[in-house]
């Protein structure tokens, strides 16, 4: 019972009310008749803060959101973690991050399971300035019992660059969304996944690209593994405004079934209001190829070794594209473990 | 070496293989020449254990060894190597790490050490240039956007790295042109052994100018029809098969 998770849910009798004992004379649910809207995401100027001059650091919270100015200066590496810590407890956090222009920032997200069951709302305001750059890695490892929604909301000026990996191995129920609004303008995003799946654990990966000006480019490639009675979730919007032409948008999902029971459900959506546009979405779920492995086989590699490596082979080509050395090879060694664990 | 007793093999369930009887002795090279459908890549593929096809009676034996019982990884790790017709595409896993991941587990499935990677790349180098193979390319995906002669020389040189005793060629001249042949062929006669024994499948003739054999036999309609010397390869190729297609059906 929090204000938190009433201002979420709007649910007014999530509130704490006065037969609530360390409420009783501080009452919220008398006072409160309707729920206000959600405080939305602010990234305008704010006016120096009285201790700026004495902080060599500033965290900001806007709006219920705390703030990331990145330093300008190339090369700027942020760790962002958000560990789920009590069994069986739920939280939301917010957090809003200002790239200013003409800078970069490398973003390195983990949602880490410390704890079983409990349940995570987590979301992200992403501002990009005009010829930003911004890679984000999003490491989302969770208890098994957990629920967890990871929303990222990435609003990119023009000429700005936004990349992501989201690299996944599932909950009781996970989501991780992501909604870009692409401006055109030589503006350039990439959005690739992973997800590693055993036993029964669900994970989604949702992404909406709205692209409202001439001369955008998005690329997305995700790729999942799914054994036992796993379920993965790909859906993919893509949306072409009138007037964004020139947009060059391609899509791709594939995912390796390997087990009966597991599951894969993917939506990948075009949606194209504008003439001149060159968009494509590829979309393939399957098993491993006979052929290679018997090739493997055939060269001396042990039946499970060749899968290992087939299927290693197979979400490598996502790893590959992490820019970033450390977050790249820290990805590889995460997905070659998930992978051992889930074979 | 090699000795297969009266083989006979089904793909569902149509045979394709009906009696095969070959004996290949350590040192020789045996070509097999046939017609399309003859049963000449099934024969191959039942020698090295790939799935969909069924032996119904018969047996292959590597050394005395019942090769038949073995997976088809065992059977690489006990020296029998095929050379594809179409080598497949790896995409992901570079030539290099493809080609040590197979030597360390057929080393490992024979008791020996693995090979270190110092040792291992100044032999990959060496090898490579023999064949004229640009080193670069053993960095990249395996076949991954090669010509069909440069899938032939990678061929090529995985069995001169993992130093088979037994090699299966299976129309390893089809798609090279006649420098590629060369370079191949070079590297073929270059792993000819007193302790080695090879199976060359092919269509045509051409190959055997440059693989010489000590024996050719023809395969039609599933058995061996006919065997001779190097001659007979000539012969074929000046009178074609159908003498044999006819006679076997």
């Amino acid at each position: 019972m929090t204000l938190a998770l009433a201002l979420k849910t709007g649910d007014l009798t999530q509130l704490p009310s006065r037969r609530d004992e360390d409420w009783r004379w501080t009452d919220l649910r008398g006072l409160i008749r309707t729920a206000p809207p959600a405080s939305p995401a602010f990234d305008g100027e704010i006016a120096p803060g009285p201790f700026d001059a004495l902080a060599a650091d500033t965290i900001l919270f806007v709006n219920g959101r705390q703030r990331h100015a990145a330093a300008s200066g190339a090369g700027d590496v942020v760790a962002l973690r958000f560990v789920s810590a009590t069994e069986g407890a739920g939280h939301a956090a917010t957090y809003a991050i200002v790239v200013e222009p003409d800078t970069t920032l490398v973003l390195l997200e983990s949602h880490e399971g410390q704890a079983a069951g409990y349940m995570s709302d987590v979301t992200l305001d992403i501002a990009v300035g005009e010829g930003a750059r911004v890679e984000r890695i999003v490491l989302v490892d969770d208890h098994a019992e957990a629920i967890d929604i990871v929303t990222a909301e990435v609003d990119l000026a023009p000429g700005a660059t936004y990349v992501q990996t989201v690299l996944t191995s599932g909950a009781r129920r996970q989501r991780v969304e992501t909604r870009v609004n692409h401006p055109g303008a030589h503006a350039n995003v990439r959005l690739d996944g992973v997800y590693v799946l055993d036993h029964q654990r669900h994970a989604d990966q949702t992404t909406v690209v709205t692209h409202g000006g001439v001369d955008g480019v998005t690329g997305q490639l995700t790729k999942g593994v799914v054994t036992d009675q796993a379920r993965g979730v790909f859906q993919g919007r893509i949306v072409v405004q009138p007037g964004a032409d020139q947009t060059d948008a391609r899509m791709g999902h594939h995912a390796l079934i390997l087990s009966d029971k597991a599951e894969v459900d993917a939506k990948p959506e075009l949606l194209i209001f504008a003439d001149d546009v060159a968009c494509a979405h590829g979309n393939t779920i399957g098993a491993l190829d006979d052929e290679a492995i018997f090739y493997a086989r055939q060269r001396g590699i042990p039946e499970a070794e060749a899968r290992a490596m087939l299927t290693q082979a197979f979400l490598g080509e996502v790893v590959e594209r992490i820019e970033h050395d450390g977050a790249r090879a820290i990805a590889a060694a995460w997905v070659a473990q998930r992978l051992g664990r889930a074979q | 070496m090699l000795s297969i007793q009266n083989l006979h093999a089904t793909v569902g369930d149509k045979p394709i293989l009906k009696g095969v009887t070959l004996d290949v002795p350590a040192g020789q090279v045996h070509a097999i020449m046939g017609p399309n459908g003859a049963g000449k890549s099934t024969l191959s593929y039942v020698l090295t254990g790939r799935g969909g096809y069924e032996v119904t009676e018969g047996s292959a034996s590597l050394n005395g060894e019942d090769l038949l019982a073995l997976e088809p990884n065992e059977r690489a790790a006990k020296g029998v190597f095929l050379s594809f017709q179409y080598p497949l595409e790896i995409p992901g896993v570079p030539a290099l790490t493809f080609i040590r991941t197979a030597l360390n587990a057929q080393r490992r499935a024979r008791g020996e050490d693995e090979i270190a990677a110092p040792a291992f790349l100044k032999l990959a180098k060496e090898k490579a240039a023999a064949l004229k193979i640009d080193f670069e390319m053993l960095k990249r995906g395996l076949n991954v956007g090669f010509s069909g002669g440069e899938k032939k020389r990678m061929e090529i040189l995985q069995m001169a790295m993992l130093s088979p005793k037994f090699l299966i060629l299976d129309e390893t001249d089809s798609g090279l042109d006649i420098d590629a042949l060369k370079i191949v062929s070079e590297g073929v006669n270059a792993l000819r052994a007193p302790d080695r024994g090879m199976l060359v499948i092919t269509h045509y003739q051409r190959l055997l100018d440059y693989i010489k054999p000590d024996r050719v036999h023809v395969l039609a309609a599933g058995r061996i029809v006919a065997s001779g010397g190097p001659e007979l390869a000539h012969q074929l190729e000046a009178e074609g098969y159908d003498k044999y297609t006819v006679a076997a059906a």
